[in-house]
């Protein structure tokens, strides 16, 4: 890949806190004008290798190149062409959604006249106009999350960061965060965006899962599911609470979720017959099922992932 | 129900909590030794050593020996020998001492006379303690009475009380109380300042922006200073329309010795600021700055009275300075150039604080 079109390199990036390894050696590769993913549990490093790429945390070990720039040695000139969504909402609660975006925009030193046509773009953009004089604490989940998503980009800049920021939103106004983000990386924003949730895991143009400080599958969805080393079988069964623990103790067996009335099994694609195999245990216990070999879901990835069962596609 | 077994596991968890809070487990120890050294120790209100200044215009064997006694009383400390009583009155103004000893021409001959006092004691009457000093001083002992054939119910010495004849007590609070309040809501309002934004969550966003640490810093301050002058006005207003206290200094004066001394205790606030962790450990430590600024500035008790350490520290304080200051202008009259000294050392304390906190300020999480 040509290094102009790189947003974000690393190699070996490592944080540590105390003891702790909250990073642990991550080499990224994201191409601008894209939006990656960071697919993981709490705690398993996603927020602070955001902010290490902000320049808000030091690396322990590791370097980072962040559109073009060494980070944290350069995170100041960086800040002019970085947004950062954080996690909490960070604006001042006490000021008015137009007064925080003025604030912004006096902080970034935009000029007066473009201060007010950006405000008022973002505004519209962002459906706050009926909103301008309300305090940002009297609004909800999805309204403060636009007001933060309008801040972040009020200086229109190259690459954006956003930290779980569809946590405290309906589902309603996350689909329409999502197209907001797709128009955005339409225009040439490269978006780093880490969730929890998996059909926003799966709207990213490539994805990191993260566990425990560490990077235990990328690539794209697709990619991704392909190049999972289990198979997936769904068990329909009376007694699904009964069949469950037997089935975890079959060898062979990487997990069991429970989806209503089905079991998803993911099994160890080396055992042969294994649909028989299941459906014979449960008869041994005399529980009737039927089974069904299915496609694996990103879901079945990251569970794959997190208990270590997966092996790094060639991607 | 009641149950010893829930009341003991909140007694365990707070002791629990308490221990690992070293801020308040410092508050609990430091306190009490903080205040027995500063109440038992450094202040004393028995007062020795207050800085005087001799105009010894009979310059006699017994007017030397007046001196000498005055001096072995170890109530004063003569720092200065001027010619004239004028002159000690221009060094009281100035606050270079707190008494001064005027002994006229014709010293000897009221001394033999006895017809009234013969030497005069000249006293900042800002200080009501410096004043009870001079008092003792006046009913001393000395050798020469035998000598002279004065009445002893004629005084030796007649005590002219600058600056407060009437021994008011609002004339010297009033002032300094300027001081006092300042100290407590600027280091106040600005300890929390930064601490706020980080407990709220704004500093994240904030240091991801391309604002510098002295714009943050200098930003926090300036909206102080104007209300930081407006506590000044309010306070001038009610003591001089309530308390009647008499403004002898230039208005202008006040404001700027006032303004020197707002930009030193905010950037003292800011300094703690970017190192307290909570709001309540920001104003636990602002608590720890206060306590010291109130014994030892000179507000309470008199500078000269303590001992040479805690003399050290205070002369550390801002509010020692702005006391020295407030009352040299609105009691004494005096110019602010002539008390440059005090204003030099707030801006001293300014520049290093401010420098500290905008260095102690990292756009960092870490």
């Amino acid at each position: 890949m040509n290094p102009s079109d790189t947003a974000i390199r690393t190699q070996g990036l490592t944080r540590r806190f105390g003891t702790t390894l909250a990073v642990d050696a991550i080499d990224l590769n994201i191409p601008r004008a894209s939006i990656y993913g960071f697919l993981g549990p709490n705690g398993s490093g996603k927020s602070t290798t955001i902010r290490m790429l902000c320049g808000l945390l030091t690396p322990s070990a590791g370097n980072a190149d962040v559109l073009g720039l060494s980070v944290p040695g350069q995170a100041e000139a960086l800040k002019h062409k970085i947004g950062y969504m954080t996690q909490r909402f960070s604006l001042y609660e006490d000021l008015s959604v137009r007064e925080n975006l003025q604030f912004i925009a006096e902080i970034y030193c935009l000029p007066r006249s473009r201060r007010i046509q950006r405000i008022a773009e973002l505004l519209k953009i962002y459906r706050l106009e009926d909103l301008t004089q309300q305090r940002a604490s009297s609004l909800s989940g999805g309204e403060k999350q636009r007001l933060a998503l309008a801040a972040a980009t009020l200086h229109e800049p190259e690459l954006l960061f956003l930290d779980e920021p569809t946590s405290a939103v309906d589902p309603q106004s996350r689909r329409e965060f999502w197209e907001t983000l797709f128009e955005l990386c339409a225009a040439g924003t490269t978006i780093l965006v880490s969730t929890h949730y998996m059909d926003e895991a799966e709207r990213c143009h490539a994805l990191a899962i993260l566990d425990r400080g560490r990077i235990m599958a990328d690539g794209t969805p697709k990619q991704l599911e392909d190049a999972l080393d289990a198979i997936v079988i769904e068990v329909e069964t009376a007694d699904p609470a009964r069949a469950r623990p037997l089935i975890a103790a079959m060898n062979g067996v990487l997990s069991v979720t429970q989806l209503g009335i089905r079991l998803r099994v993911l099994l160890d694609p080396h055992l042969a017959e294994p649909a028989q195999r299941l459906r014979e245990t449960l008869q041994q216990h005399d529980q009737a099922s039927t089974t069904l070999l299915t496609r694996p879901s990103l879901e079945d990835v990251f569970v794959a992932a997190t208990q270590g069962r997966y092996r790094r596609g060639e991607t | 129900m009641n149950c010893i077994t829930r009341l003991l596991a909140i007694v365990h968890k707070e002791v629990r909590q308490l221990r690992r809070d070293r801020l308040t487990f410092g508050m609990i120890i430091g306190i009490p030794i903080m205040q027995i050294i500063l109440f038992g120790y450094a202040i004393n209100t028995d007062v020795r050593h207050l800085r005087a200044g001799v105009a010894d215009q009979a310059q006699t064997q017994l007017s030397r020996i007046l001196v000498q006694d005055a001096q072995a009383s170890q109530v004063i400390d003569i720092v200065v020998t001027v010619p004239t009583a004028a002159a000690l009155e221009e060094h009281l103004r100035r606050g270079d001492i707190a008494v001064g000893l005027y002994i006229p021409p014709d010293f000897g001959s009221h001394l033999q006379h006895g017809t009234r006092a013969a030497a005069q004691l000249l006293v900042d009457g800002s200080d009501p303690v410096v004043l009870g000093a001079a008092r003792r001083l006046a009913e001393l002992p000395v050798q020469y009475h035998s000598l002279a054939t004065q009445d002893t119910r004629t005084p030796l010495f007649e005590i002219r009380n600058y600056y407060n004849p009437e021994r008011r007590s609002a004339v010297y609070i009033v002032p300094a109380l300027i001081g006092v309040i300042l100290t407590m809501t600027m280091v106040l309002f600005t300890s929390v300042a930064i601490v706020r934004e980080r407990e709220r969550g704004n500093l994240e966003m904030l240091i991801t922006t391309p604002v510098t640490s002295a714009e943050l810093m200098i930003g926090k301050i300036l909206p102080y200073i104007l209300i930081g002058l407006i506590q000044v006005s309010i306070i001038l207003a009610l003591g001089v329309g309530l308390f009647k206290v008499p403004i002898a200094g230039d208005l202008p004066d006040i404001y700027l010795a006032a303004l020197a001394f707002i930009a030193a205790n905010l950037s003292m606030g800011l300094l703690i600021s970017t190192q307290a962790k909570s709001q309540f450990q920001a104003m636990q430590m602002t608590f720890f700055f206060f306590l010291p600024s109130i014994l030892l500035s000179g507000f309470m008790f008199p500078f000269d009275g303590m001992p040479l350490p805690a003399q050290k520290i205070a002369e550390v304080l801002p509010l020692t300075h702005f006391v020295r200051l407030i009352r040299g202008i609105v009691l004494r009259g005096a110019e602010i150039g002539e008390l440059f000294g005090e204003l030099r050392a707030l801006a001293i304390f300014t520049g290093i604080t401010l420098t500290l906190a905008v260095l102690r300020f990292r756009k960092r999480l870490d």
